[in-house]
């Protein structure tokens, strides 16, 4: 799961002089693009290009690691043994997930350590769906079939991105994916149609909250989006954030129709001219807020992710030593 | 070196036998203390659904690959020699199956 925007975050520019030599290699890349040629990690590429994929696939990467917390919350709570499983193995998933990310990112020349001190310094964002809190257990049903079905909607087109090992990465992480939504959906369906009164009202509920977050997944209009434009030159995104954010919108308005739930839009309607559905205006200074450090759950989420990490400093060192002494043992007895 | 850089676990590639009879395909790397580790974190990154019966790992910087600078000089020489290949050979019909 993730998505959103990652590639919310500083505009950088390219760097405008350039030798002759860099402009010949810059023209065989450029070529190698158009071709629809893919890009692996030891050919030449354009710092920008470098800089960019690095920013988006460890902010990726960091949205699956952060997005573990929301869900975690449920795992000793769920409601049957068969639940608790499902979920284990998905939270699992989102683990695997943002370990194939960061592996990607490690082939563009950065340490697994610089990307993670990123992020817990602050200076990286995640996907801000993750900012808001898992109230009931109607949220993770919700979180699969709604959070879930938005990230594979803005997955499924990175699985064709210029760049190799990300391409690859995606491919991976879809296949997996449509377990994470169909899981969710099952699991508001059971309450829905087996449930009591209160339990079809947590659904409606966790829905109410969840819908508009969900729609922001997909990242700021894409009059507004800053990175948009270069992305798609390069092949590193390849569907707008509007197209996409419209796709999710029409799939998913007749799954809530057959799950009895409404959605929380009183100008969600069909639009016969264009063959969509129209929705109501994004509020996005809530967006920004969120992305901007001020979401219910920023600082606990954050928070949580240093702590594992600093907790966890000591068996990291503990095996790295471990490893050192067995290796010298064996050097030994070799001698 | 970087202190950084030597603290941080050792990066191994990883390498799955998807089945018996079948080769060992590189399917993506992790960072592991040591090989046993790194076995054994390989099976839970990259078999959840049983997409192995027998796993690879070694050590990232104990590969050695081609410079992608020189594709053209390695790969390009062998595009001209197209009597290689089976299909040069324009055989009569009642050998074609050959």
């Amino acid at each position: 799961m993730y998505t959103q925007a990652m590639d919310v975050g500083p505009k950088d520019e390219a760097k405008a002089v350039q030798t002759l030599q860099e402009q010949e290699l810059q023209r065989r890349f450029d070529e190698r693009i158009d071709a629809g040629d893919f890009i692996e990690a030891k050919d030449w590429m354009p710092d920008h290009y470098r800089k960019t994929l690095v920013r988006q696939i460890s902010q990726h990467a960091h949205s699956e690691i952060v997005g573990m917390l929301p869900e975690g919350n449920w795992i000793s709570r769920a409601p049957t043994l068969k639940r608790k499983a499902i979920l284990l193995a998905k939270v699992q998933d989102e683990g695997g997930h943002g370990l194939y990310l960061y592996a990607a990112a490690e082939t563009l020349g950065v340490s697994r350590d610089q990307l993670l001190d990123a992020l817990h310094t602050g200076r990286a964002k995640y996907s801000s769906i993750f900012n808001y809190p898992t109230l009931t257990w109607a949220d993770v049903g919700v979180i699969g079939w709604l959070v879930d079905g938005a990230a594979i909607m803005n997955q499924v087109p990175i699985c064709r991105c210029s760049y190799a090992p990300y391409a690859r990465a995606m491919v991976r992480i879809c296949k997996e994916e449509s377990f994470h939504q169909r899981q969710g959906y099952e699991a508001l369906l059971t309450m829905m149609k087996h449930g009591t009164e209160a339990q079809r009202a947590m659904v409606q509920d966790a829905v109410n909250r969840w819908w508009w977050p969900s729609l922001m997944m997909f990242g700021p209009p894409d009059s507004e989006s800053v990175h948009s434009a270069q992305s798609m030159r390069w092949g590193i995104k390849r569907v707008s954030n509007d197209e996409l954010r419209q796709k999710f919108v029409d799939a998913t308005v007749p799954q809530a129709e057959l799950l009895g739930v409404t959605l929380p839009d009183p100008e969600l309607k069909w639009n016969e001219a264009c063959g969509h559905y129209d929705f109501g205006a994004i509020d996005w200074s809530e967006f920004w807020r969120v992305v901007n450090g001020h979401g219910p759950c920023n600082k606990e989420r954050l928070a949580a992710r240093v702590k594992a990490w600093d907790d966890g400093a000591w068996v990291r060192e503990a095996a790295l030593a471990h490893a050192r002494k067995q290796q010298a043992k064996t050097m030994k007895e070799a001698a | 070196m970087s202190e950084a850089a030597r603290n941080e676990w050792p990066l191994w590639e990883v390498f799955v036998r998807s089945k018996a009879g079948l080769d060992h395909k590189h399917c993506g790397s992790l960072h592991a203390a040591d090989a046993a580790m790194a076995i054994q974190l390989a099976r839970e990154v990259y078999t959840r659904r049983q997409e192995g019966s027998s796993v690879w790992v070694v050590r990232s910087d104990q590969i050695v690959a081609s410079d992608p600078a020189d594709k053209d000089m390695y790969f390009d020489p062998m595009e001209d020699k197209v009597y290689r290949h089976p299909t040069f050979y324009q055989l009569p019909a009642e050998v074609d199956h050959m």
